[in-house]
């Protein structure tokens, strides 16, 4: 049990020594997981309502595809992306691997099916009348849209919350394309990594907390935001 | 088609909407298949029928809120689809949920305003006169989680309303009203709509709804329109054996004119004969009916009052129908049947059942008749 509170105490020491490098790790894990995420719900929200409102021959299948999607491991994703980014890769070229942009790429891979397949779900349990009572009532396609997302805003931003919770927690993708390079492409997830393997459980402690604050953090306000005003229906 | 549905012509001649040939099928099922209808400017149209008989579906095609799978909507001569925005906004809609956004009263009525980029100041005018109008003058900060099923659709009917659009749908929107609230908001809705000018297209499955509400009644039954006419007409004399049943009749009787004299026409029934007030000549043959509230009972054998019901029949009670508050008594007088309403008293009262023998009591004016094709 000791080991325990030894690295806990270790853990607030290293958080209150106010170290450059630790700030800029957090920086970096909430850099690339925030922008990820953002462009994913960019990118995811719109697939969602579309599978989720429209009906048409295949979309079933494309249901199924970002299901399966929403599915894949991180490590595997990582793979794919390494591949790409490597120099002898489609995308070598552009020479991003080991960089945090690489690790943007692999994470929005992750999160977007995650943000499109949830809103999905979430805007198909829109009734009907109440989309025909907005049409009815002079909505233009986009006011619709946008109507409808607000009314399904829990389940939307429960699939931003998945996507974020996903990424910013995952290891696998980052660590294989950003390499886990100190002062570069060291995040939260690849710091616990690097000091466990170190024995450094203090340290790998402190970052577990750190992460496990900050999710919380963020996964309040964001539950903040489901819950602000609720419609009202009969 | 020629170019006489394609001249948009906004007169009082062109009905404010056509559909033709619309045809709704979801998968294989056919829902809606309707050759033509029209709604005439500043009339009240009532979709009357069953449920699942296609009304809302046909309601939702007319209203350009959901494409048909084949055929086409005319909006004053011109064909008109979902797309078409600017005609879709001359079209509001009350539904039988409210489905009232979350905020006031005051933010619900101007919702379509808002879509339409309505100023503020030009909106809470339009939306205190609405409010006014459905009679919930004031309530604008009141939040709009906190109403009665009544006071809700109110508001959904001021939203409505607030769009001054030139066609109101409403689909079944008192459906959900208990039977005093609904006879009052029945009555309300009526009046408004009868002062708004407004063209209105009335879905709902009780008759009587219709008949306070309508100007003219299309009867639905599995997609089709079965009956259409002027609410007296279609609800007073149904041809068809079906419509009569939904309506709550016997099948109408088939008979000929046999004498005039001052408008009072003696109409003979497969040897029965009924007094009728009519103008139709000697010989016409006519379909009759008579509404079931407008004949009376009496116990066969008892002195009737002197009156002006001079229709007589004596009858057999062939079958009883227990209803609300009334008991629908099958009479069969010599093969040709007709119905009475009679309260649960009186039926208790005459001691009415099945062999009973009766007098029919009903005036020549309740008699109704057309001749028949």
């Amino acid at each position: 049990m000791s080991v325990y509170i030894t690295a806990i105490i270790d853990g607030f020491r290293l958080l209150l020594s106010g170290s450059q490098d630790v700030w800029s790790i957090i920086e970096l894990s909430l850099g690339v997981s925030g922008s990820a995420i953002l462009i994913a719900t960019v990118i995811g929200v719109p697939i969602g309502y579309f599978l989720g409102m429209t009906r048409f021959g295949g979309r079933w299948a494309l249901i199924l595809l970002v299901n399966t999607a929403m599915g894949f491991p991180p490590v595997v994703v990582g793979l794919f992306v390494f591949m790409a980014l490597s120099r002898s890769g489609p995308l070598g070229e552009l020479g991003l691997l080991f960089t945090p942009q690489s690790m943007l790429i692999a994470q929005v891979i992750l999160a977007a099916p995650l943000v499109a397949g949830v809103t999905t779900a979430a805007v198909a349990g829109v009734p009907r009348d109440l989309r025909l009572q907005l049409r009815a009532l002079g909505a233009s396609r986009v006011q619709e849209a946008w109507a409808v997302l607000k009314e399904s805003r829990r389940g939307v931003l429960a699939a931003v919350i998945a996507g974020f919770g996903g990424i910013i927690s995952e290891v696998g993708a980052v660590s294989i394309v950003g390499g886990n390079i100190e002062g570069s492409t060291r995040v939260m997830t690849t710091a616990i990594m690097f000091h466990v393997r170190r024995g450094e459980f203090g340290l790998a402690m402190a970052w577990a907390m750190v992460l496990i604050g900050i999710a919380l953090v963020v996964n309040a306000v964001l539950t903040g935001l489901q819950n602000a005003g609720v419609r009202h229906e009969r | 088609m020629s170019a006489d549905v394609a001249t948009p012509a906004r007169t009082a001649a062109v009905p404010l909407v056509v559909g033709e040939d619309i045809v709704v099928r979801f998968r294989k099922r056919t829902v809606v298949d309707v050759a033509r209808i029209e709604i005439a400017r500043g009339c009240t149209y009532g979709l009357l029928g069953a449920s699942g008989a296609g009304k809302s579906t046909l309601l939702r095609a007319l209203g350009l809120l959901e494409r048909p799978t084949s055929g086409r909507v005319l909006i004053d001569g011109v064909e008109a689809t979902r797309r078409d925005l600017t005609i879709r906004r001359g079209i509001a809609a009350v539904f039988q949920k409210p489905y009232l956004l979350r905020g006031t009263v005051a933010d619900n009525v101007a919702y379509g305003l808002r879509l339409r980029g309505v100023s503020g100041t030009e909106r809470a005018a339009r939306v205190s006169e609405a409010l006014e109008r459905v009679g919930l003058a004031g309530w604008q900060r009141q939040s709009a989680l906190t109403l009665s099923g009544g006071e809700a659709q109110r508001v959904a009917l001021a939203r409505a309303l607030v769009l001054k659009p030139r066609l109101l749908l409403l689909d079944e929107p008192l459906s959900y009203m208990d039977p005093l609230l609904k006879r009052g908001l029945t009555a309300e809705f009526a009046s408004i709509l009868a002062s708004e000018n407004v063209t209105a297209i009335y879905v709902t499955h009780d008759q009587d709804e219709a008949a306070v509400v309508a100007d003219r009644i299309g009867v639905m039954r599995e997609g089709r329109i079965v009956a259409e006419g002027d609410p007296d007409e279609v609800l007073g004399l149904p041809e068809d054996e079906w419509v009569a049943a939904f309506v709550g009749m016997e099948p109408p009787l088939r008979g000929g004119v046999r004498a005039t004299s001052d408008g009072l026409a003696t109409i003979d029934v497969t040897g029965v004969t009924f007094y009728a007030t009519t103008t139709l000549p000697i010989g016409t043959g006519v379909l009759l009916a008579v509404r079931p509230e407008d004949v009376t009972i009496y116990e066969a054998g008892v002195e009737l009052p002197l009156g002006s019901a001079r229709n007589r029949l004596d009858a057999v009670v062939a079958e009883m129908r227990p209803g609300g508050g009334t008991v629908q008594v099958v009479l069969d007088h010599r093969g040709t049947r007709i119905a009475a309403a009679v309260s649960r008293a009186s039926a208790k009262e005459l001691d009415l059942k099945v062999g009973a023998r009766v007098v029919a009591v009903f005036k020549a004016t309740a008699v109704r008749v057309r001749a028949s094709a």
